[in-house]
């Protein structure tokens, strides 16, 4: 796509930019205090009640918890910036290496599913709003709206229970748990995807019905173009627009969705090990963890603003 | 009532149901179950469903059933509690712009702007590590991870309700700020904040039963859903329904909160559309085709435009016939709901079921409409402008190869040479630097400039026929004259025919030859432009030329009106659609419907005084 040369695109940037960085800081600055709102001793906690007194003061000590507060979070800040994110209580890794070595897993889980997800819910919402358009096939579109609301109402963790009773334990299909060849991959990836397939469907066809009745597929429609080309060309890159904002809060939530999904299929991913680190109270796993989470969730947003911008670019020069 | 009508919908019966149910359920299920829930059977550990244990026992023997029906009350009442943590938060938080003024206010509402980029999930995960794992500090996670999504609702929700003059009048009337929040805005704002804290409620229940399935959620030895089904988990392979009950339970009750709240939302909302194509068949009287004229362009017999309605089919179009010559100029003019767009539309062939078209005969630019196929040739042959220049271009694609794309497609020509056509095109139109234009998208122009490009498209092709359906009606006056001066042009030099639509009966005597006078879905009169304001016999034509103030308009007294209220579509009176309007009417007028006969449709054409 070629750039226009005006003022539009540097401000779209800039402005853009500009919100992506006062979310990392409110990301890194809550990630910082986290630890500092727990109540009560969170080493204490950590290390529980039977712990030597001087191993809790030791380890305050290790984790800077002892200086005042000011200089904890300037320490934290800098640290940050050399991609270290301390070191586990529970393990006494880098947290950072756990995290690179588990990250993997977990983004191609998420990517995939969104993939399927839209790979699906597109063309189910085109074809759904051209069968079901003004008033025709009821009872196509009472199927569809009734489907898509009770599978959009199952939780993606249940999904994944469900899936591997049928799927696993049922018919022996595909494996019941972890990370091991590209069948393991099926089932968890079904159960992340089916429900942003099923939301976004809905979201897709809506858009879709409502650009149809617009005035400049009229047009399209007056150059008699065939009705592939009008619904292709003309409506689907309005409707995919329009579908994308929400699509995007659907990546983001998939993202999140990881965690739950990973517990059921004991997938070796960032999901599994943040909840284990939360039961431990392993503070500093948790709060790279969070960070890195947070931090993909933003990206993704900033990206899905970009993708936007380029396909519709009102949506550049509109105030955020 | 309205909330009684919630009931009335299959959704909103099933939800109902499907709550009263689960409230049931979590009001007695431990009272009536509590002993079986607990009671263990060393006899019986791990069994499958049988008669005795429905869905079986657990790794105690205890009856799952029984815990299932049991876990409902803790479940539900730590989602409730969640929900209005989150609701109380989101409504302090939503109300900060109002409370804390103007400053302080914004920066509350940016920090929910951030919170709310991020998943629930994630808040929920983070808040958790704060409050502690276990019911309360879940509850409390859940609760406050929430606030944000309601504070922006709030947020929106009172920025609207805040405009309105009665909230201006009572901060003038000096009420404190707290006051016209309780009594004037949160009343205001109640019902959707209720719906979707209804449908949150689902949301908020699902989200926990994941906490507990998590282990971060209720410890044990107490339990609910998410906490069954982590302990159902471990053991899918001996007894999968240990794990699959509770999430169907859980399921179950989202559902009844979502499916509720989305009856209420659709009963406060919007209501049903106009129900579906109904069988619009009705009896036509058989007229007999006539062959077209040589040197016709627009040859229209006997069409018939009908909207399906909720209270019957409008019958939009009632037997129109007209037909235009080479080169000709007609335009149609009469007050909305005449059906004189609509006529425009069905000769474009741009009419969709479930409104249909019917006509006798109907040949546009040498291509019989009624026939399969002939479409795609009125793509070079015919050009339509339409009213709102503003949405009649696609937003998402740039307004040369929007042009352009006429060519390519029907004249089968190679990308450059399509988009050189577009730029030369959009020059034959008066766009000043058409290169550059031609690279821009249709926001980057003027209302003007798009309906004249709008002009430009229609001339791709090599147009027999311009159909323009109020193409001036949205642009200014000195804008309108550019626009009608570039239509003329455009006829001079392509020898097009126009059939322009309008209201404005000075823009049409002023561009046409003839004049087309539509009253109620049909042709009142036909009459050369020039006679309009002189020697129409219609006295529906007259009232309309009469209310048209000119230069000798006595500006003393008032403006001349059409007395009465344009005929009601859906029943169109028997006999002449004018008579209860027209100081002329007599019996035979409302009995018998008058025929075009000498260019007029009237039975007391003869009686006007010209």
């Amino acid at each position: 796509m070629k750039i226009p040369t005006s003022g539009r695109w540097p401000r779209f940037a800039l402005r853009r930019a500009a919100r992506l960085l006062v979310s990392l800081w409110v990301l890194v600055t809550a990630a910082f205090l986290m630890i500092h709102l727990v109540p009560g001793d969170p080493v204490r906690a950590a290390l529980g009640p039977t712990a030597p007194a001087d191993l809790v003061l030791a380890r305050k000590q290790e984790l800077g918890l002892l200086e005042p507060l000011w200089r904890q979070y300037v320490t934290f800040l800098r640290h940050l910036l050399n991609g270290e994110l301390g070191v586990s209580i529970s393990s006494r890794l880098p947290v950072g290496e756990t995290i690179a070595q588990r990250l993997p897993a977990t983004a191609q889980l998420a990517v995939a599913a969104f993939l399927l997800a839209v790979a699906v819910a597109v063309p189910v919402g085109v074809v759904m709003a051209m069968l079901t358009r003004r008033g025709r096939g009821r009872r196509t579109e009472l199927a569809f709206t009734g489907t898509n609301v009770v599978v959009g109402a199952i939780p993606d963790f249940l999904l994944g229970v469900g899936l591997v009773y049928l799927l696993a334990v049922q018919t022996h299909l595909f494996p019941v748990a972890g990370r091991d060849g590209l069948d393991s991959y099926v089932l968890p990836v079904l159960a992340l995807a089916i429900g942003p397939a099923a939301v976004l469907s809905r979201i897709v066809r809506v858009e879709m019905l409502a650009v149809l009745e617009t005035d400049y597929v009229r047009t399209a429609r007056a150059k008699r173009l065939t009705s592939l080309r009008v619904h292709l060309v003309h409506a689907l890159p309005n409707a995919v627009t329009a579908s994308l904002t929400l699509g995007g809060l659907l990546l983001s939530s998939l993202v999140a969705g990881t965690v739950l999904v990973e517990n059921v299929f004991a997938w070796p991913g960032l999901g599994s090990s943040i909840v284990s680190s939360i039961v431990a109270k392993d503070y500093p796993m948790v709060q790279g963890t969070v960070l890195v989470y947070g931090a993909g969730v933003l990206l993704v947003n900033t990206l899905v603003d970009v993708v936007l911008a380029l396909l519709d670019p009102r949506s550049a020069i509109g105030e955020s | 009532m309205r909330a009684a009508r919630v009931l009335l919908r299959p959704v909103g019966f099933a939800g109902f149901g499907l709550l009263t149910l689960v409230l049931l359920a979590a009001a007695f299920g431990p009272v009536l179950w509590g002993g079986r829930a607990a009671a263990v059977d060393t006899g019986n550990l791990l069994a499958g469903p049988s008669a005795e244990h429905w869905i079986g026992t657990d790794n105690l023997g205890r009856d799952l059933f029984a815990r299932v029906l049991v876990a409902a009350r803790l479940s539900i009442v730590l989602a409730v509690a969640a929900t209005a943590i989150s609701l109380v938060l989101g409504i302090l938080l939503g109300a900060a712009p109002m409370l804390l003024g103007r400053r302080l206010g914004r920066l509350v509402t940016s920090a929910v702007n951030v919170l709310v980029a991020f998943p629930g999930l994630l808040l929920v995960l983070f808040f958790a590590v704060v409050f502690g794992v276990g019911a309360r500090g879940a509850a409390l996670a859940v609760g406050v991870a929430g606030a944000p999504a309601f504070a922006r609702l709030c947020h929106t929700l009172m920025a609207a309700v805040s405009e309105r003059d009665y909230i201006a009048v009572a901060r003038i009337a000096g009420v404190s700020r707290i006051r016209v929040l309780l009594r004037h805005v949160l009343p205001n704002v109640a019902e959707p904040l209720i719906v979707n804290a209804t449908m949150a409620a689902g949301g908020v229940l699902l989200t926990f039963a994941g906490l507990s399935f998590l282990g971060l959620g209720v410890q044990s030895p107490s339990y609910d859903w998410g906490k069954l089904m982590q302990d159902g988990l471990n053991g899918i392979y001996v007894h999968p329904l240990a794990a699959l009950a509770p999430g169907i339970a859980v399921v179950l009750a989202g559902l009844a909160f979502n499916l509720t709240g989305e009856a209420f939302a659709a009963v406060f909302g919007l209501g049903d559309l106009p129900g579906g194509a109904r069988s619009l068949e009705e009896p036509r009287e058989p007229v007999a085709a006539t062959p077209a004229v040589p040197g016709t362009v627009l040859s229209v017999e006997g069409l018939r435009v009908t909207i399906p309605g909720p209270a019957g089919p409008i019958r939009a179009v009632r037997g129109v016939t007209f037909a235009l010559s080479d080169g000709e100029a007609v335009g149609v003019v009469g007050e909305s709901g005449s059906g004189k767009s609509l006529t425009a539309l069905a000769v474009a062939g741009l009419i969709e079921p479930p409104v249909r078209v019917e006509a006798d005969h109907l040949l546009v630019a040498g291509e019989d409409l009624m026939a399969a196929g002939a479409h795609r040739r009125l793509g070079t042959s015919l050009a339509i402008v339409f009213q709102d220049p503003m949405t009649s271009f696609n937003p998402a694609h740039r307004v040369g190869p929007q042009l352009a794309e006429v060519s390519r497609f029907h004249q089968r020509m190679g990308r450059k040479a399509a988009l050189a056509r577009a730029v030369d095109r959009l020059r034959a139109v008066r766009i000043r630097e058409p290169e550059r234009r031609a690279r821009q998208y249709p926001f980057e122009f003027s209302g003007g400039m798009r309906q004249r490009a709008m002009i430009g498209m229609g001339l791709m092709g090599d147009p027999r026929l311009i159909i323009a359906d109020e193409p001036t009606t949205a642009l200014d006056v000195t804008v309108q004259r550019q626009v009608l001066e570039l239509l003329a042009e455009v006829r001079r030099d392509t020898g097009a025919a126009l059939l322009l639509i309008s209201h404005d009966v000075s823009v049409v005597t002023d561009v046409c030859d003839r004049v087309l006078v539509m009253y109620a879905g049909r042709v009142v009169e036909e009459l050369p432009a020039k006679d309009l304001r002189t020697l129409a016999r219609h006295p529906y034509t007259r009232a309309l030329v009469a209310a048209v103030p000119d230069m000798d308009t006595d500006l003393s007294r008032p403006l001349a009106v059409i007395p009465g209220l344009p005929a009601d579509p859906v029943h169109v009176p028997a006999g002449c659609a004018f008579a209860p309007r027209c100081p002329l009417a007599d019996d035979h007028c409302r009995a018998v419907a008058p025929a075009l006969v000498a260019g007029v449709a009237c039975h007391k054409s003869t009686e006007v005084p010209v």
